[in-house]
């Protein structure tokens, strides 16, 4: 297996793990979303890869081109931005709400006032 | 070649912006690189032709979500506290996984490769057919809007669904009588 090959799935991969790391290890909840973002744009790299071919010309036609680009993982991914914007705003009003009934986004101190009750 | 060269560039970029945003404290900082980040992918998915991916993520991804964030931040506090546990459970989480999902790469055919089984399926027919049975030069509009035209109602359930769960949750108009009731 040739690393040139592959080399773009793995930094894609290690994108994927540092927005997951994010999600999972910092206590703040805005954090968190940012790193969810970041996880969820990995994914999208993730798949505009799958569908490149070398040589291709975007999947517009034109005359005198015969190699495109793969059009089924661009409609996919723009449902998916779309759809990735409208949950992440549903994220933050969450944050927004919690900050109220709580006075912090920090999930520590959400924990501790919850088991103070 | 400079392609490759271009492509290498903005991947270093990525991973410099991802390693910076879990770094950071500042939150107002960590929000403005994550707009950096999704205009860099913007950027990449120009590099690999799939400009109405671009153009969208430039503008609801880059523009859209950052704005919100911001909104938010202005509503929250802009300080990460110290992170309290050690990081080394998730750490080790993230390491398992991303080994795991590296050994699934192996599988996958190279990158760029026209003989990908993701290039020989339905691809083609849409290629090659959709000037003869929608008629419009791009591809990806004739997709979105005919092939796959449920899928783009069931992404308007979804945002709609979120739109309700939005102003559900943030209530302007029970918090403007809230206001009124204790004046």
């Amino acid at each position: 297996m040739d690393i040139g090959s592959h080399f773009n799935y793995w930094v894609v991969i290690f994108l994927m793990m540092a927005g997951f790391y994010t999600v999972i290890s910092r206590g703040n909840l805005v954090k968190k979303i940012v790193g969810l973002n970041i996880f969820q744009t990995s994914v999208f790299i993730m798949y505009i890869s799958l569908g490149y071919i070398e040589g291709g010309a975007a999947p517009i036609l034109t005359e005198g081109t015969e190699v495109y680009a793969n059009p089924l993982p661009h409609v996919l991914i723009l449902t998916a931005i779309v759809v990735g914007v409208a949950t992440t705003a549903l994220g933050l009003a969450l944050v927004v709400r919690i900050r109220e009934a709580y006075g912090t986004v920090e999930e520590d101190e959400i924990h501790k006032q919850d088991s103070s009750f | 070649m400079i392609e490759f060269i271009l492509d290498l560039i903005i991947l270093v970029f990525l991973l410099v912006v991802a390693v910076t945003v879990i770094r950071l404290r500042d939150l107002f900082a960590v929000v403005m690189l994550f707009g950096i980040y999704s205009f860099l992918s913007a950027t990449f998915f120009v590099l690999l032709d799939a400009v109405d991916v671009a153009f969208t993520e430039a503008a609801v991804g880059a523009g859209v979500a950052t704005m919100l964030m911001l909104a938010t931040l202005a509503l929250t506090e802009r300080r990460e506290k110290r992170p309290t546990h050690t990081p080394l459970i998730p750490l080790m989480v993230v390491l398992a996984t991303g080994a795991l999902l590296v050994y699934g790469t192996t599988d996958m055919p190279a990158f760029g490769s026209a003989a990908a089984p993701v290039h020989t399926h339905v691809a083609p027919h849409y290629l090659y057919e959709s000037p003869k049975e929608i008629g419009i030069p791009n591809v990806v509009t004739a997709v979105l809007a005919s092939y796959r035209g449920f899928d783009t109602l069931g992404e308007v359930v979804v945002v709609f669904t979120a739109g309700v769960g939005v102003l559900t949750l943030l209530g302007f108009s029970r918090r403007e009588r809230d206001e009124s009731e204790n004046s």
